[in-house]
């Protein structure tokens, strides 16, 4: 932990400067045209402080985001439309609905895959195919499709989660119920065990490892399935609603601070599956 | 206990057909320490897995205990112990013997007891607790070999389980072996490639060579049942091992 402070403290500070540096540089045109308006001369100071105090900036300096963060986080009441708790709770709802069905619909295919011939001939290049479409064109598809069923709110931003999630559940599920080598399968049968028990006591302890690093990635991409579910609802609620209507009214602050807002929670959802994943594999005297 | 006649095993390959077995025959009865001695590719790990129906012959007919190799199997009547020990990183060495009698469907109470016994048998009492990453080689291959003796199986089948072992393990395992099979009067085949070991253990020495894989030599042993390690630079012990490597060299094994 020591050892790792003094590294990551300073990846840290490099990433701050460049970020103010950067500020500076995009930002300067429109300070130098407002202060030309003025007839004003700006010293550099003056200037550097112009960069970094716009309230439509092109690149938002990091007091700036932090400062929007603490307003409508802290500041605002979490039932408050404005406040960015009460939207990111609205697009975590629908990534964990949409991990938890992902993580299931990824779980069954693969074991249909492991222990089905025809679905192991046939069903994998359909997994792979549906990831090539781009999930751009296909999200307010299944908004429009969902909403004509009756279907609104949660449930269809979720599905666009799963349809992004499953897939490294499958792959690697598929992977990790295959991990047995023979000689363990031979053994297996040797004590002539069922099907049931092969999976119970050898396939599904020997995938472990595996499951735990697809749901990682599957998390993450069903962060994005949810933000992008909320891009064609009109932007209601939910931090892909920030995003878009901070596009929309050049509020780059905004934009900034719910993506930062969605990087903290894909770390912290991500961070809780690594911290289960040491201690079931711990438990396990895997790890 | 276990009967093989003509029996015939050809592997189909992209390289053509290999013949692994040809007319095998050989009876192995009751309380027998047979060893299967022979270079890579003479098909004694087949036989052995043929036995275990691991393996499906071509022709020829098998029984294990009067029936065929799958009912064999389907009665667990024999236990099997593979060349790694293979035992489950996420159990414990407790935990593994417990593996098959779970699947077998012994009463927790029975369990418990069986394992106790097969640790005390191979020496390992105090490591139950103890995961496989926490034991030596040799320790782990022991918990194997008591995994297959906890189910009541009057058949133990050996293929190679102390080849991946330093030879000074090897002569301590082997000890322990024979007062093991001594004990439970277990028939057991064992599959080796080392001429001593096959001397030293067992009853019958089956000598085989490659292309096709066949029995070229089976040498009952003069020794007597009680062995102490230095029974090995006895002149009775050293004419076996002479004869057995007569065997091998009559199969054309050194060859090449």
């Amino acid at each position: 932990m020591r050892q790792s402070l003094i590294p990551v403290l300073t990846i840290v500070a490099a990433i701050f400067a460049i970020w103010y540096a950067a500020a500076i540089w995009l930002n300067a045109p429109w300070a130098r045209d407002v202060a030309a308006r003025g007839d004003q001369e700006l010293s550099v100071t003056e200037l550097v402080a112009a960069t970094w105090s716009q309230e439509k900036p092109k690149l938002p300096a990091p007091h700036q985001v932090a400062v929007e963060l603490y307003d409508t986080v802290i500041d605002k009441k979490v039932t408050s439309k404005r406040s960015l708790v009460y939207h990111s709770w609205i697009t975590l709802s629908a990534t964990l609905l949409g991990f938890a069905l992902g993580t299931a619909l990824g779980f069954a295919l693969a074991i249909g895959i492991v222990y089905n011939r025809v679905m192991d001939k046939s069903v994998m290049p359909w997994v792979i195919a549906s990831q090539t479409v781009p999930i751009l064109a296909i999200a307010p598809m299944i908004i429009v499709v969902l909403n004509a069923m009756g279907l609104s709110g949660l449930l269809p931003k979720a599905m666009i989660s799963m349809y992004l999630s499953f897939f490294p559940v499958v792959v690697g599920m598929v992977k990790g119920l295959r991990s047995p080598d023979a000689m363990q399968l031979d053994q297996m049968r040797t004590w002539n065990a069922g099907a049931a028990q092969e999976f119970l006591k050898l396939r599904l302890p020997s995938s472990m490892p595996y499951l735990f690093t697809s749901m990682k990635i599957a998390m993450a991409a069903s962060l994005v399935g949810a933000i992008v579910g909320e891009l064609p609802t009109g932007a209601v609620a939910g931090l892909g609603a920030r995003l878009l209507a901070g596009s929309y009214y050049g509020q780059t602050i905004q934009i900034w601070s719910a993506l930062i807002m969605a990087a903290v929670l894909a770390a912290v959802m991500v961070g809780t599956i690594g911290a289960v994943q040491r201690l079931v594999l711990k438990r396990m005297g895997m790890a | 206990m276990i009967y093989a006649k003509s029996l015939d095993l050809t592997f189909e390959t992209n390289d053509g057909p290999v013949h692994a077995l040809r007319d095998v025959n050989l009876e192995v009865g009751k309380g027998d320490f047979v060893s299967f001695i022979g270079p890579s590719g003479c098909g004694k790990t087949t036989f052995l897995r043929v036995m275990a129906d691991l393996e499906q012959p071509t022709a020829g007919t098998v029984t294990v205990n009067g029936v065929s190799p799958e009912e064999a199997r389907r009665a667990r009547a024999y236990g099997y112990v593979f060349q790694a020990a293979g035992l489950y990183p996420w159990r414990t060495i407790g935990g593994n013997i417990r593996l098959p009698l779970e699947i077998m469907g012994y009463s927790k109470a029975d369990q418990d007891t069986r394992v106790k016994r097969v640790l005390d048998l191979v020496e390992l009492s105090g490591f139950e607790k103890k995961f496989p990453w926490q034991l030596s080689g040799g320790m782990q291959q022991r918990a194997s070999i008591a995994r297959a003796l906890a189910f009541d199986a009057d058949i133990l089948l050996m293929d190679e389980p102390f080849g991946a072992l330093d030879e000074i393990v090897r002569d301590h395992l082997n000890e322990q072996l024979l007062a093991l099979w001594r004990r439970t009067e277990k028939t057991i085949c064992f599959v080796t490639h080392s001429i001593p070991e096959a001397v030293y253990l067992s009853t019958r020495i089956v000598v085989m060579s490659p292309r096709p894989g066949r029995i070229t030599d089976v040498i009952e042993s003069p020794l007597p049942r009680e062995r102490p390690l230095d029974i090995r630079d006895t002149p009775e012990f050293l004419e076996v091992a002479h004869r057995v490597r007569e065997g091998l060299r009559a199969g054309h094994a050194y060859e090449e």
